[in-house]
């Protein structure tokens, strides 16, 4: 059936800002599909909130509107675009229920519009709990035993009808927000009353409990004539009961036999079928490890995060199919891309193994339960993929940036047998580390089987690893015994630290004996057809595949690993930028990554992508291959920064700003004296080494001082010290860390916090726009709302400003991308922090200004000058819009994590607000973060003494809203002397009705509370931040975040103006330079 | 024990000896398949012939004897990336070591089989010789592999003696060329009593024990070899009983008709090969096994018509009998392993005899 000659205008809809269950996947989806859809010559509209994506670029789509992600937005969009066609099946969760709420509504129908893809019946089929269930019984899928209920009392009567355990499932929520395993009715009724509030709709499964079964997971497709194909299957380690998002996860399954495997394939075909998708779905299956009984666990009619692992690991790009099929084509008329010569009505046969870790983020958040279960946690992943699973696994574990390289990585040699069998209880984020050094000790597969469920095929694959650890420290390193251990994906230093010798010297060892890595390509069909796609992995005791040939020059792009707070998906907008703009030039590009999320994974971004940890051995493989001119590591974050110096050592020229200028930067005393020489001054600090030095320069400083190693990411291990004893408590926090490089106390100035990304030739300095942010200095710039351009500095601040980046930008000679934070007090501008390389603001600000920086920087890498590329140099004029940059996080994923913000990043995501003004901005901006007040129009507010002037005057205006203000003893008398009505309310350990009952009673909407900085935080506020946003109420911690939001409810408005990014021209730009 | 894989080209895999150490001479074959090793091993079209398995990790299961295709395992010699050495299946019931062994067949594990795929990809399918003896002579052992070619095959496989399953539905004769055993049982699962006859049966004797309908299984090597079975088979298409055929069968047919076959370059095996049925349009994932395929061009449209195309590479894969209630696939409706999506030609011939009985 040939493409649907009705289809003319499509929106599409994002997934809207990073959260925990819903991240960098439905860019790379959404950005295939949307290229998918423009090959076909049918014009993309696109809605999608998050600025850092690269589907809301222009080049990606024909309209690009980055609004929120809100029912009224997508109606106003409708009205003014007139799209015949919405493709909803893109954005995750996010963007299915959006479009649902339109279907339900009528405004679709009314509009003519039709949703492609997938049917208002056949998302109700898949996702309403009951009907899905009555479609399972239908066909005679089996599903466990289950019921929907809307109330508490329903599910204790049909809990105690199925026995405990019971799994809880909220209808409609993204990464199983909201559920859980309950084995006795106090747990039942904790979770099913949070699950009812999360989910959209207000029901919950509450489910027979087959935690234990193996989980397998189906990626399918059906097309419009009813062909339905199998992409992929996957197999989690992690029996049922962990989230399959915080599974270690292997592809194809691995216990399956093919009777097992053929009945599960069969039945998601079945499914498919009668649920009439047309496109790509997702379905998860429990199968009883000791017989052939399964049901059918969950469908996902659209794209998801397993989709994307699925194409990432079987080469088959779902998303784009899946488009094709929305436009009407059938699979056998859609060509495979990377054979060229088969087409998209095949099952892709693998000749590897894959394997994927979750990453999880629990070193951000320390006081968080690491325990795994069916809520998802892991803010990103990692692939591997190699011949064997020992090898995958062992690249896996090392591709996380964890400071892991091995199964020794996480030590539990201290424990006792029975500590260590305790342990295998707790299903945690280090069992896998557990269970090695449980068969190190000795303990029996079946126990370690009975106890976790993992089979025990798995069982014994982790102990050859653990015995090729032991005949490394035991035996001599033959070549022999080398060869296997690189079979199995032993890092050198690994095999250095287990023989007692040096990396290097393993390295010459593996020379000598001629072992040597291969690589080898993903094409799909097992080496049938002859692919020309080229997308390798790396595996030892095979032939190599890939061709180093260069034809002319030749750039190596760094990726920059999973996704982590901290490390978003901005800085893959970045490498992907940069090899575009490379390949533009002429160059050849080469892409080494390992987040099978991600777009700079997708096999046709760059002239070859290496699938590979990034480590200095692997990345050294690749560069033996391919030997590059010159290497950039300026785009990757911190990833790609930290291999500077090894690819230095290789012999490969750092393309940009030199390696030594990024230290100088980072190095206390030379960056010190390249202020001194450019006359600009910092908040006053030392470096120091003991904590004794730490103390002293506080004292020396006076309190509040800034504590923080050097070489972080995301303000990793910063804090704000108000006393001697912070300065200790911080200072082990940090040596927990391992850090080798110094920490640095810093005078801590509550100045207005400014933020400035510059593009340098080593001459010139183009600044696209100055940045200012809405929350005081203090909390981590990826968690502050950030505003361009920034209105409230003088013109002479600005220009201050312009100078000191020029200088420091010339200082270190940069070429390419400088960012840095200021902080303005009392009129003074200070510098606080310089990074010479991209930050988490370019895709932001390249997209508000129009001013494509990346690109930018690129060409400047190469050669060419700012003039040359037709940019006057300096401060670019400010652009006709307002954009406000607002972080979003993930808090209630995370049981027992801090949300009080400050100098650590807590955020996973973000979403854009941009308009005329900064009040609609600012509006769009809280809307599009998923903060829709007012509902009960009940608020509490608890400051600290510091703050509490200025909470007076925010309550006078949430009082002229119409709040009634519940408050603190302190805070309410503060209120109440000043004139803002304010109900006073015990605290914690007081008496009822005291804070908590409110909050737990869903009384509240909002709630104000500035925790005291330092280490002597407050325990009751702790328990008020987390109960709250378990309860879904807002919760800010910041009295400037407060303001902001008193401000945009004060602006609300019901008519949006909305503002297609397409049409922002690019500014500063002169006639000639323009292409 | 170290292990050599020799190919005619004179390309040598070093690797490590599984099974029997016995030495063997046959015709290499790579076989895609992530699952059903077992269902692959105990295949009869595999007889003469020795398969590489693509997918790395084999054995992970185990040996569950109940997935057997047949009683023993066929092909020559078995090349394998990774013999898993603890299988783990509450079915498992042996591992494929001991399975290899038991049957005398030797083997290769720890080579890299991408590599041999790609070889045999580019040149073709190839003879080789598996051998535990390092020290062979390139000069006096290549021209012995060059010589070999699979023969009489079809008499090795086939039942020696006929016999039936009971069922109270359609009685189906089931000529067996080296039949794998899911046939017999789809059949027997939807009533039918199945009657099996060794490959060699005339159409006379098969006709005597009036059949509702008469099934052609699959089988090993090349069927122009086959010259009296042809002949049977067309006595066989001058009835008027419903013919259904598989792979060998459907070869078989073509050729008693006039049609003919000849050798792919490397065959179609594994489970992923998208087939096109001509009338629907519809696109089915079918399991293969075949190196010769019958040649669309040399069917006489006024006997039989294209019924299945082979979505990738055009070929022949089933054939319509003009005026006759015969229909013959070249693919694997039995699966086995393999997808299940065309198990229902199987409910096409029952109807097909349905029809003729009510008629």
């Amino acid at each position: 059936m040939p493409k649907n000659p009705e289809i003319k205008k499509v929106l599409v809809i994002g997934s809207g800002p990073i959260v925990i269950g819903q991240a960098a996947e439905f860019d790379y989806a959404g950005t295939q599909a949307c290229r998918s859809l423009k090959e076909e010559g049918v014009e993309v509209v696109l809605l999608n909130s998050n600025p850092a994506t690269i589907m809301t670029d222009k080049d990606i789509a024909d309209q690009v509107y980055i609004e929120p992600l809100a029912v009224e937005v997508l109606e106003q969009l409708i009205e003014k675009e007139k799209p015949d066609s919405i493709l909803p099946t893109l954005g995750g969760q996010a963007g299915l229920n959006l479009a649902m709420e339109l279907a339900d509504s009528g405004f679709l129908k009314s509009h003519g519009v039709k949703l492609i893809g997938t049917t208002p019946e056949t998302i109700r089929k898949a996702e309403d709990r009951q009907e899905f269930k009555d479609t399972m019984e239908k066909i005679g899928e089996p599903c466990a035993a289950s019921l929907v209920v809307h109330d508490v009392e329903s599910g204790i009567a049909f809990a105690d009808e199925i026995g405990y355990p019971v799994v809880l499932r909220p209808a409609y929520t993204l990464g199983g927000s909201g559920g859980g395993i309950a084995s006795n009715e106090e747990e039942l009724v904790e979770i099913l009353k949070n699950g009812l509030r999360l989910s959209r709709v207000g029901e919950v499964l509450v489910e027979r409990c087959i935690a234990g079964w193996k989980e397998i997971e189906y990626e399918v497709m059906r097309d419009g004539n009813g062909n339905v194909i199998t992409v992929c299957n996957m197999e989690n380690v992690d029996p049922v009961g962990v989230h399959t998002g915080d599974s270690i996860v292997v592809a194809p399954s691995q216990t399956l036999g093919d009777k097992e495997y053929q009945m599960l394939r069969s039945a998601a075909l079945n499914i498919i079928d009668e649920l009439q998708i047309t496109g790509g779905c997702n379905v998860q299956f429990a199968l009883h490890p000791e017989s052939f009984e399964y049901c059918v666990i969950e469908v996902n009619p659209r794209v998801s995060r397993s989709s994307a692992l699925a194409s990432k690991a079987t080469g088959y790009p779902i998303a784009k199919v899946a488009a094709k099929i929305a436009l009407g084509y059938t699979l056998d008329e859609i060509p495979n891309a990377i054979t060229g010569k088969t087409y998209a009505s095949f099952e892709p046969m693998l000749d590897y193994c894959v394997v994927k870790l979750p990453r999880l983020p629990f070193d951000k958040f320390i006081s968080a339960k690491r325990t795994l279960t069916t809520q998802m946690k892991a803010t990103g992943e990692v692939m591997s993929i190699c011949t064997s699973f020992e090898g995958a696994l062992m690249k896996a574990i090392r591709s996380l940036e964890q400071h892991v390289d091995s199964l020794l990585s996480v030590d539990f040699s201290g424990e006792t047998k029975e500590e260590l069998t305790a342990r295998l209880h707790k299903v945690d984020d280090r069992r896998i580390y557990v269970i090695a050094e449980a068969l190190r000790r000795g303990i029996p597969y079946d126990t370690i089987h009975e106890i976790t469920g993992i089979d025990k095929w798995f069982i014994d694959k982790i102990s050859i690893l653990t015995e090729m650890e032991k005949r490394l420290k035991t035996e001599p390193l033959t070549g022999e015994l080398l060869a296997e251990a690189k079979r199995m994906e032993f890092p050198d230093g690994v095999i250095g630290r287990l023989t007692g010798r040096a990396e290097r010297e393993i390295k010459y060892l593996r020379d000598k004996y001629g072992i040597h890595v291969a690589f080898k390509m993903v094409d799909t069909c097992a080496a049938e057809f002859a692919a020309e796609t080229p997308y390798y992995y790396s595996c030892f005791g095979s032939e190599n595949e890939a061709v180093g040939e260069k034809t002319g020059k030749k750039v190596l792009v760094l990726g920059s690993g999973p996704i982590r707070i901290g490390q978003g998906i901005e800085f893959d907008f970045c490498s992907v930028h940069s090899t575009w703009a490379f390949r533009d030039a002429g160059y050849e590009t080469v892409i080494i990554n390992n987040n099978p999320e991600t777009v700079s994974t997708d096999f046709d971004i760059a002239d070859k992508l290496y699938f590979e940890p990034l480590t200095p051995e692997d990345v050294e493989n690749v560069v033996e291959l391919e030997r590059p001119d010159g290497a950039v590591v300026q785009f990757g974050g911190q990833t790609a920064i930290k291999l500077t110096e090894a690819l230095m050592r290789m012999g490969v020229p750092i393309l940009g700003t030199s390696a030594k200028d990024v230290d100088a930067a980072e190095d206390r005393e030379l960056f010190d004296r390249i202020l001194e020489e450019c006359c600009i001054p910092r908040p006053a600090g030392h470096t120091v080494y003991t904590c004794e030095e730490a103390i002293e320069a506080a004292d020396d400083l006076g309190y509040p001082v800034l504590v923080r190693p050097s070489y972080v990411l995301g303000g990793q291990g910063m804090q704000i010290a108000i006393n001697d004893q912070d300065i200790r408590e911080f200072i082990g926090v940090i040596n927990r860390i391992a850090q080798d490089h110094p920490i640095l106390v810093d005078k801590y100035l509550r100045g207005k916090e400014i933020e400035v990304d510059a593009v340098c030739d080593g001459e010139d300095v183009l600044i696209p726009g100055i940045m200012e942010h809405i929350e005081r200095a203090g909390i981590h710039s990826g968690d502050s709302i950030s505003v361009y351009p920034a209105a409230s500095l003088t013109e002479k601040t600005k220009r201050v400003i312009g100078e000191y980046t020029k200088r420091l930008a010339r200082a270190l000679h940069v070429r390419g991308l400088i960012n840095i934070q200021f902080i303005v007090s009392n009129d003074e501008v200070y510098v606080i922090e310089v990074n010479p390389r991209s930050s988490r603001t370019v895709p932001y600000i390249s997209k508000v200004t129009g001013i494509p920086i990346v690109k930018l920087a690129t060409e400047v890498i190469i050669g060419k000058t700012i003039r040359e590329l037709g940019f006057e140099p300096g401060i670019q004029p400010e652009a006709d819009y307002v954009a406000v940059k607002m972080p979003v996080f993930s808090f209630e994923k995370i049981r027992g994590a801090d949300i009080g913000l400050g100098p650590e990043m807590k955020s996973t995501g973000e979403c854009l607000g941009i308009a005329k003004n900064f009040n609609e901005a600012l509006y769009k901006a809280f809307l599009g973060a998923g903060i829709r007040l007012p509902r009960t129009k009940k608020m509490i507010i608890t400051v600290k003494d510091a703050d509490k002037l200025e909470a007076v005057d925010i309550g006078r205006r949430f009082e002229a809203l119409g709040y009634k203000i519940y408050a603190t003893r302190s805070t309410a008398k503060i209120l109440n002397e000043n004139g803002v009505k304010a109900v006073k309310i015990n605290k914690l350990e007081q008496e009822s009705p005291n804070l908590l009952d409110l909050i737990l009673e869903h009384e509240i909407d909002l709630v104000i509370d500035t925790p005291n900085q330092g280490a002597t935080k407050s325990h009751d506020g702790f328990i008020i931040r987390r109960n709250a946003i378990e309860t879904g109420v807002n919760v800010l911690t910041a009295i400037d975040t407060a303001r902001a939001l008193v401000t945009s409810l004060e602006n609300r408005k019901e008519k949006l103006h909305l503002i297609d990014i397409a049409t922002v021209r690019n500014r500063g730009i002169t006639a000639e330079g323009g292409k | 024990m170290k292990a050599f894989l020799i190919l005619e080209d004179g390309t040598v895999f070093p690797g490590t000896g599984i099974g029997s150490p016995k030495e063997i001479i046959s015709e290499i074959v790579f076989n895609t398949s992530m699952t059903g090793y077992l269902e692959v091993l105990t295949d009869p079209s595999y007889a003469g012939q020795a398969v590489v398995m693509t997918y790395p990790l084999i054995g992970n299961y185990g040996i569950c004897r109940e997935d057997m295709e047949s009683g023993k395992p066929w092909p020559d010699g078995y090349i394998v990336r990774e013999l898993s050495r603890m299988p783990n299946n509450f079915r498992c019931d042996d591992t494929i070591q001991h399975f290899l062994e038991e049957h005398g067949i030797p083997g290769i594990a720890g080579i890299d089989t991408r590599a041999l795929t790609k070889l045999l990809r580019e040149k073709g399918t190839m003879n080789g010789m598996i051998t535990t003896n390092a020290a062979y002579n390139l000069e006096e052992i290549l021209p012995k592999i060059r010589a070999y070619a699979p023969r009489g095959v079809v008499e090795r496989t086939t039942c020696k003696e006929k016999y039936t399953l009971a069922g109270d539905g359609f009685k189906v004769a089931l000529l067996d060329f080296g039949a794998k055993e899911n046939i017999a049982r789809s059949l027997n699962q939807r009533g039918c009593q199945v009657t099996v006859y060794p490959a060699f049966t005339s159409a006379e004797e098969i006709l005597a024990g009036c059949p509702d309908g008469i099934m052609l299984s699959n089988g090993p090597g090349d069927p122009k070899e086959c010259t009296e079975i042809i002949e049977e088979v067309k006595k066989l298409y001058h009835t008027d009983v419903p013919i259904f055929a598989i792979c060998l069968g459907h070869q078989l047919m073509a050729l008693a008709m006039g049609g003919d076959t000849y050798k792919l370059k490397y065959g179609h095996r594994g489970g992923n090969h998208p087939v096109k049925d001509l009338q629907t349009g519809r696109v089915y994932i079918s399991c293969q096994n075949h190196g010769y395929v019958v040649d669309t061009k040399s069917i006489d449209e006024k006997v039989a018509r294209p019924a299945f195309v082979n979505v990738n590479d055009g070929t022949n894969e089933g054939l319509s009998y003009v005026g006759k209630n015969i229909f013959t696939v070249q693919f694997h409706p039995e699966a086995c392993p393999g997808p299940r999506d065309l198990a229902y030609l199987f409910d096409r011939f029952v109807k097909m005899m349905e029809v003729k009985k009510d008629a």
